[in-house]
């Protein structure tokens, strides 16, 4: 039996054998955090603690009043040392605060527990998702209470959840699935409360059998009704609308969202936190990372505090290797380079991948020799090349015109192309383009 | 954010950053030390790149030199009727084009490209295309149109708007008319008299070559086109690694077979049977290596079924109705120049695009 996927996609090698059955360790508590204040998509947080203040575990110290936005938590118990400006895992230079830990153990400030949640108010349980500062943790980092409230005139009939984990190298979800499979389970639950449906999908790729088998034992035992999907392993097969495509056979219309074909798609790290929220009343304050490659000496899978520096986790993991040259965050294909390791975890870091070889693209890219790989490769059913030449040559209209917006900038084309043609790079420019003279055209309006 | 703005360079950017001589915090009255600076000390230079950061196995010369290693059968062929001539024809035609790549490459102030194997695929190309006792000099100079003019002048490889190959043969033909139809009886075939093309044979003469010898390539023709089924076997291995678009060759092929054979079921006498057509001139080399030629063919999916189809149409018209007994050259060489057109009007629908 042909198990379900969607149309085109590549297939990277996973290299996930590293850490695919490493069990999850809790990394000690770093000695300062730098808490990030802009770690969503949305307006930026604004800090509401002082220079020198003493701060707990899980108190406030950036929010926003603004709808589409998420407030940060500390993550340690210490003191502010300072509020400035410091190097995103992203790029570029963002307002973070540093904070020193004072104490050895935690002291939390929790919200109040909702135990009763099956009982709760809709509004309630949504308004603690926004309170814990919960975002989508696969990598968009999307506020996830705008997620599970939408507009009245949609209906919602279906909710995915996302354990595909399409990225080579990742485990982070693999791990969580097999290891807090029931907290996963009641965090769907409560998303699923707060949305009202009554179809729960939870979509795993087949290269993970002993989560697939571990989740459908689950799902048995705690008597839910949500279907355990197998998926044909493909990337980006993770990616939300080739999800929809693969379990609900929906096409997300061009330029619309999930909610338009009646369904939400979250990420199983992102139910993880829904549930430490409700039931415990944690803030987001901890992820699962997972630190992997040829490039350091013991990948593993660590439960980090949100804020703690790349270089603390990698001395954790035995250091890089002699030979590693690159270090991105998030899994291969779609991951940052980073050049400093100073840099903190923010709540979408899913990985830290550590090579000893250098990546995509080469040192000198070949011409395109029109072969149209990538024509096969593209999940969203783009030209990459067309789209890609035309970006480099400046013709905005016209790569608008072939659709440049709709990508997604899954990295399957550059993945492909036998010229090492850095396409992806060429269409993030061009969208850059397109939004600039959209720009412009609003301002001559 | 900020590293998106930057304008991608063709070259790897290979910026690593040093920690503590560039303070990684900024304030808006004075630069101040970055903290974390005392607390850390770098520990090395790392690569900046932009995603993804993996890539496949290929790559342009792996997918040339494939493509010559799919045609070796063809040329074992032609060694085995022709002999020397072909030897010779093939030497020749392949160093030419080396020559020429190389010396344009210098004369363009550029890194040598003959290691990609382009070249060697055109030279290859264009000498199977030959008739066996042509000229090398004749040769030598269409292969030098063929790299110089067909690729060249156009900005080199993946730029040409023609198949280099088919085009330096057009050139030939233009310029040796009577020297490019004139054939040579494979060595092995002892009981024959004219040393006419089964094409040409049909066309003037109404005389019709049996079946199995077109298929083993046991008449006269061109070097590398006379054995069909080594060069299906080529071709097959192209499609099976991907390298060569089963669209083509399928719908090439099959306008050709139905086409020709609307034309038999009319008129047996006058139009040749769709085998034969399918299995003689140059078609199977044409259907499998020159017009799947990657450069020159659509790259939509809907675009190769529709190069495919007006190829095979061409073909039947100017075979049947043509002054010529060969058409696939300018069957090939007339979509060449639609390409660009069927990319244009061909754009799959986006992924969630309403069906209009």
């Amino acid at each position: 039996m042909r198990l379900p996927t969607f149309i085109k996609g590549v297939h990277p090698n996973d290299y996930k054998h590293f850490t695919c059955t490493k069990l999850i360790e809790t990394l000690p508590l770093p000695d300062h955090v730098f808490i990030s204040l802009q770690q969503h998509i949305g307006a930026p947080c604004t800090v509401v603690v002082e220079k020198g203040q003493e701060i707990k575990t899980g108190q406030v110290v950036g929010s926003s009043d603004a709808y589409v936005s998420s407030p940060v938590h500390s993550s340690i118990t210490g003191k502010v040392k300072d509020i400035g400006t410091f190097v995103h895992p992203v790029g570029g230079k963002v307002q973070m605060v540093y904070i020193q830990r004072t104490a050895d153990e935690d002291q939390w400030e929790l919200m109040p527990a909702i135990s009763d949640w099956q009982s709760a108010s809709i509004d309630r349980l949504n308004q603690r998702v926004r309170a814990a500062g919960i975002v989508g943790l696969g990598g968009a980092a999307f506020p996830t209470h705008v997620k599970l409230a939408p507009p009245k005139d949609k209906t919602i009939d279906s909710f995915i959840l996302n354990g595909c984990e399409c990225e080579p190298f990742l485990t982070a979800d693999h791990r969580a699935m097999v290891e807090q499979t029931d907290k996963i389970l009641a965090g769907m639950a409560i998303i699923m409360k707060i949305l009202g449906v009554k179809d729960g999908f939870i979509g795993i790729e087949n290269n993970k059998p002993d989560a697939i088998e571990t989740m459908r034992a689950a799902v048995r035992q705690g008597e839910y009704n949500f279907k355990v999907v197998s998926l044909q392993v493909k990337y980006p097969q993770g990616a939300e609308k080739m999800l929809i495509q693969s379990v609900l056979k929906r096409q997300v219309p061009t330029g619309g969202l999930p909610m338009d074909v009646g369904t939400v798609v979250n990420n199983i790290g992102t139910a993880i936190a829904v549930a430490n929220a409700v039931i415990t009343g944690k803030a987001l304050v901890e992820r699962i990372v997972t630190v992997t490659g040829d490039g350091i000496n013991e990948p593993k899978n660590v439960l980090a505090r949100i804020g703690t520096p790349f270089q603390d986790i990698l001395n954790h993991c035995g250091g890089l290797k002699e030979e590693a040259i690159q270090v991105f965050m998030g899994g291969p294909m779609m991951g940052m380079a980073q050049y400093n390791l100073q840099v903190p975890i923010v709540k979408a870091t899913s990985g830290i991948v550590c090579t000893a070889e250098k990546g995509q693209p080469a040192e000198r890219a070949m011409p395109c020799i029109r072969c149209g790989t990538c024509v096969s490769a593209c999940p969203m059913f783009l030209l990459p090349t067309r789209i890609a030449r035309l970006s480099e040559m400046g013709h905005t209209a016209e790569s608008e015109d072939l659709g440049i917006m709709n990508c997604i900038e899954c990295g399957s084309c550059s993945f492909v192309c036998p010229s090492q043609i850095p396409l992806v790079q060429w269409i993030r420019l061009g969208k850059l383009q397109v939004g600039e003279m959209k720009r412009k055209e609003k301002e001559a309006a | 954010m900020e590293a998106e703005k930057k304008v991608p360079e063709q070259s790897a950017k290979q910026s690593g950053e040093n920690v503590s001589s560039q303070p990684t915090m900024v304030k808006k009255t004075k630069p101040k030390k970055d903290p974390r600076a005392k607390l850390y000390k770098p520990e090395r230079m790392l690569i900046m790149l932009s995603s993804p950061h993996l890539g496949t196995v290929d790559n342009v010369p792996k997918i040339m030199w494939t493509v010559i290693i799919a045609l070796i059968p063809a040329v074992v062929m032609s060694i085995f009727y022709f002999g020397w001539l072909s030897i010779w024809m093939i030497t020749a035609c392949v160093s030419a084009a080396l020559a020429t790549e190389a010396l344009i490459n210098r004369m363009k102030g550029e890194s040598f490209t003959i290691k990609d194997g382009s070249a060697v695929i055109t030279g290859l190309l264009l000498a199977l295309t030959l008739p066996p006792a042509f000229p090398i000099t004749s040769g030598i100079l269409g292969t030098i149109f063929a790299i110089g003019i067909g690729k060249h002048i156009f900005g080199g490889l993946g730029y040409n708007i023609f198949n280099p190959a088919l085009l330096g043969r057009a050139f030939l033909q233009a310029s040796f008319p009577v020297a490019i139809t004139t054939w040579t009886t494979p060595r092995t075939l002892v009981d024959a008299v004219s040393a006419a093309t089964p094409l040409g044979g049909f066309k003037f003469e109404k005389i019709s070559t049996a079946f199995i010898d077109l298929l083993y390539g046991n008449t006269g023709g061109c070097l590398g086109e006379t054995s069909a089924i080594v060069i299906i076997a080529g071709g097959l291995f192209l499609i099976i690694r991907k390298y060569a678009d089963w669209r083509i060759p399928v719908s090439y092929l099959s306008t050709v077979f139905i086409l020709g054979g609307l034309f038999w079921l009319f008129n047996r006498v006058d139009y040749p049977s769709p085998w034969f057509h399918m299995f003689s001139g140059g078609l199977m080399l044409g259907a499998f290596f020159m017009a799947t030629d990657m450069v020159t063919s659509p790259i939509t999916p809907r675009g190769s079924w529709i190069f495919g189809i007006g190829a095979g149409v061409l073909l039947v018209v100017i075979r049947l109705f043509g002054a010529l007994p060969e058409g696939v050259m300018y069957s090939i060489l007339l979509m060449n120049a639609m390409t660009p057109l069927i990319n244009r009007y061909t754009r799959p629908k986006f992924f969630g695009e309403p069906r209009a």
